[in-house]
């Protein structure tokens, strides 16, 4: 007896699962388009569009989280350069953004600003195109992909793990930054992409926009989480975990590694493509800053506090280290990269299983303390 | 027994009882071709690790459906002689030959294990953080590509196959345990029925007994040689009523080259023999 693909799809969750995901659904589509556009501002539930900004950014970088867990907490890679497949869904999406400012720039031209500047005559090749919404959607999807399945299938062919695998992955994301800072490269150097007025021709500053982008924010998250509890609960997970655990094995066994890892490597840096395409518009701008070394690292730091190889701890993680960034840096700015430091440090000695495994510890720890308490008033009464 | 031959019963293969040497046949590409009643050829084998000659010129047949012990001192090149077989090292010099016709030395270590070369290590390595059953379920003789594991079902059929191995391999209450929370001898038994569950041809165990009770050494003597004529078993070991209870031909390595061949007895008087496991 087969069980059809959309049901198992759908047992991925358990019903706790879809609880919490029916209430993160219903607040991003129901929630605050109704706080946001009815209440009037001056009414203690209205949400402003900071928070609306604010959340809908963490959402993505939450995908992200999650992108980074399939492959770092099942697969037992680490990259420490995923926030270049970020940056590039990002930069693809950008393209069509500022191709939607049509003539209202600054020079009213039919060229980006920024072309206009360096004085170029026509768009690149690679621009062309640009203006579709479709054409750049399946931009977002197989740029990022090309490149990281180019880059896995020799890494894992070369079967470069571990440490020297991080190192590189830093190595590209540092040398794609370098490139996306020249001019010449066509991406607007170091101002990126900037003053977007429109998406889909609408307003991209109107609320009703950033409701609708928020919105699909956080589906966007329940998808990703719905695929990747799929794909570790299928058997290709548990042989993806398997080649985490004893490489060696798997392969005697007849399977080859170099496939399964880089099926979860090309998928995640597709995820963290389309978080960073949902980014974008949110933000309104995207510059190489993205690609630095520090912010990918960031990355394995939600990941690490919240908890490897549990899904929904990155999530908790991105959200917890985010806010956090977003208060320390207004309040003690100069101190923010102290407590980011200090924080990996910590999770790294005292959570090896972040912020997941310290409260199933804690749970388990009140069971064992009850029954200890039990025993102890036993031992009394005898 | 009887558990032990429904088992194997089950996994007939049909390409097995092709051993009948006939004036002409087809070759079918990438299929184990017995003809000649002889499973694994190695001839010449030479590999050199800085200078070092761990493999010297080793020449060794092992045929089909046979049973054959491997001995020797520290550094005779038993492990290297494994790696080269399954892929894991090529050799500086000769050739490896699976049957007829299969150039095992052009082969990647998964394609090796496919066609039907299975591996116990020294160390059991099984995977820890996966349940007993799971362990049989991953090396279970199926299709092994990506795109079958996304989707790939357990049906009642290959539930039933991992039911067997667990009562053969003395697992069935331990099926939903994780892996590492076995012992030393459990776990080495573990390994074996992952070996038995991929459907090889030639069966090469590294040290299968190390560390296992007297009791469990026996069992698994009995079980490799119900194995035995349907399965080729290369078994390397140091424990010599192991080998004794085996009674197979034992090859002597000594130096990375074949020092003595013969019964158990046989090699055991030979003076080079004694030699190099006294010294002088």
């Amino acid at each position: 007896m087969r069980t059809p693909l959309i049901v198992r799809l759908g047992r991925s969750f358990d019903s706790r699962g879809w609880l919490l995901s029916g209430l993160v659904a219903a607040f991003a589509l129901i929630a605050v388009p109704i706080m946001h556009l009815l209440l009037p501002p001056e009414n203690p539930l209205h949400l402003s569009t900071w928070f609306i900004t604010l959340i809908g950014k963490i959402l993505c970088y939450a995908i992200v989280a999650v992108a980074m867990d399939l492959i770092w907490g099942y697969g037992g890679i680490l990259s420490l350069g995923h926030g270049l497949f970020f940056a590039l869904g990002g930069y693809a999406f950008g393209m069509y953004l500022m191709r939607q400012i049509g003539r209202d720039g600054s020079y009213q031209s039919d060229l980006p600003d920024f072309m206009v500047f360096l004085d170029w005559k026509e768009m690149p090749w690679f621009w062309a195109g640009s203006d579709s919404f479709l054409w750049v959607a399946l931009l977002v999807l197989v740029v990022p992909a090309l490149i990281a399945f180019v880059f896995g299938y020799f890494a894992f062919r070369s079967r470069i793990k571990g440490v020297y695998f991080s190192i590189i992955t830093q190595a590209l994301t540092y040398a794609a930054m370098l490139l996306f800072f020249r001019n010449e490269t066509g991406f607007g150097g170091n101002n990126g992409f900037t003053d977007f007025k429109r998406i889909l021709d609408h307003s991209i500053t109107a609320a009703e926009t950033r409701v609708v982008l928020f919105a699909l924010s956080a589906l966007a998250l329940i998808g990703t989480l719905l695929l990747a509890r799929y794909l570790v609960t299928s058997k290709y997970g548990r042989i993806l975990t398997a080649i985490r655990d004893a490489e060696s094995r798997v392969m005697f066994i007849g399977y080859n590694p170099l496939w399964f890892k880089l099926f979860a490597w090309t998928l995640s840096a597709m995820l963290c493509a389309i978080a960073g395409a949902l980014y974008v518009p949110q933000v309104g701008i995207i510059n190489p800053s993205e690609m630095s070394v520090a912010n990918s690292i960031e990355i394995a730091i939600w990941v690490a506090v919240g908890g490897r190889g549990t899904l929904i701890g990155p999530v908790i993680g991105a959200f917890l280290v985010n806010l956090a960034k977003s208060w320390f840096t207004v309040s003690f700015p100069e101190y923010w990269l102290f407590f980011l430091g200090t924080l990996f440090v910590v999770a790294t000695l005292y959570l090896p299983q972040g912020v997941v495994g310290l409260w199933s510890r804690l749970r388990s720890g009140v069971k064992q303390g009850g029954k200890k308490a039990i025993a102890a008033a036993k031992g009394a009464g005898a | 027994m009887n558990a032990v031959d429904s088992l194997l019963d089950a996994r007939d293969n049909p390409d097995w009882d092709s051993g009948t040497a006939e004036l002409g046949h087809v070759l079918k590409p990438g299929k184990l071709d017995l003809s000649h009643k002889v499973i694994l050829y190695l001839e010449d084998i030479t590999v050199t690790f800085d200078g070092f000659r761990a493999l010297n010129k080793l020449s060794l047949t092992i045929d089909a459906g046979e049973l054959r012990c491997i001995i020797g001192p520290n550094g005779a090149g038993k492990t290297t002689m494994m790696d080269v077989i399954t892929g894991k090292t090529r050799p500086d010099e000769g050739t490896v030959f699976f049957g007829q016709t299969i150039d095992l030395t052009r082969l990647s270590e998964p394609e090796i294990a496919h066609i039907g070369v299975g591996r116990k290590f020294q160390k059991p390595t099984i995977f820890e953080n996966h349940t007993v059953f799971e362990n049989l379920e991953l090396a279970m003789k199926t299709d092994k590509r990506v795109r079958h594991s996304l989707f790939a079902q357990l049906d009642a059929a290959a539930s039933d196959r991992i039911a067997e191995t667990l009562r053969l391999i003395r697992l069935d209450t331990h099926g939903k345990r994780l892996a590492g929370l076995l012992s030393h001898g459990q776990k080495q038994w573990l390994e074996i029925g992952m070996l038995l569950m991929q459907e090889p041809k030639l069966l090469l165990l590294d040290e299968p007994v190390a560390g296992m009770t007297d009791e469990e050494t026996e069992r698994t003597g009995e079980l490799f040689l119900s194995l035995a004529g349907r399965h080729s078993l290369v078994v390397v070991e140091h424990d010599m009523a192991f080998v004794k209870q085996l009674g197979s031909k034992v090859t002597v390595l000594h130096e990375g080259s074949v020092l003595a061949e013969g019964t158990l007895e046989e090699v055991q008087a030979d003076a080079r023999v004694i030699e190099v496991y006294l010294g002088r």
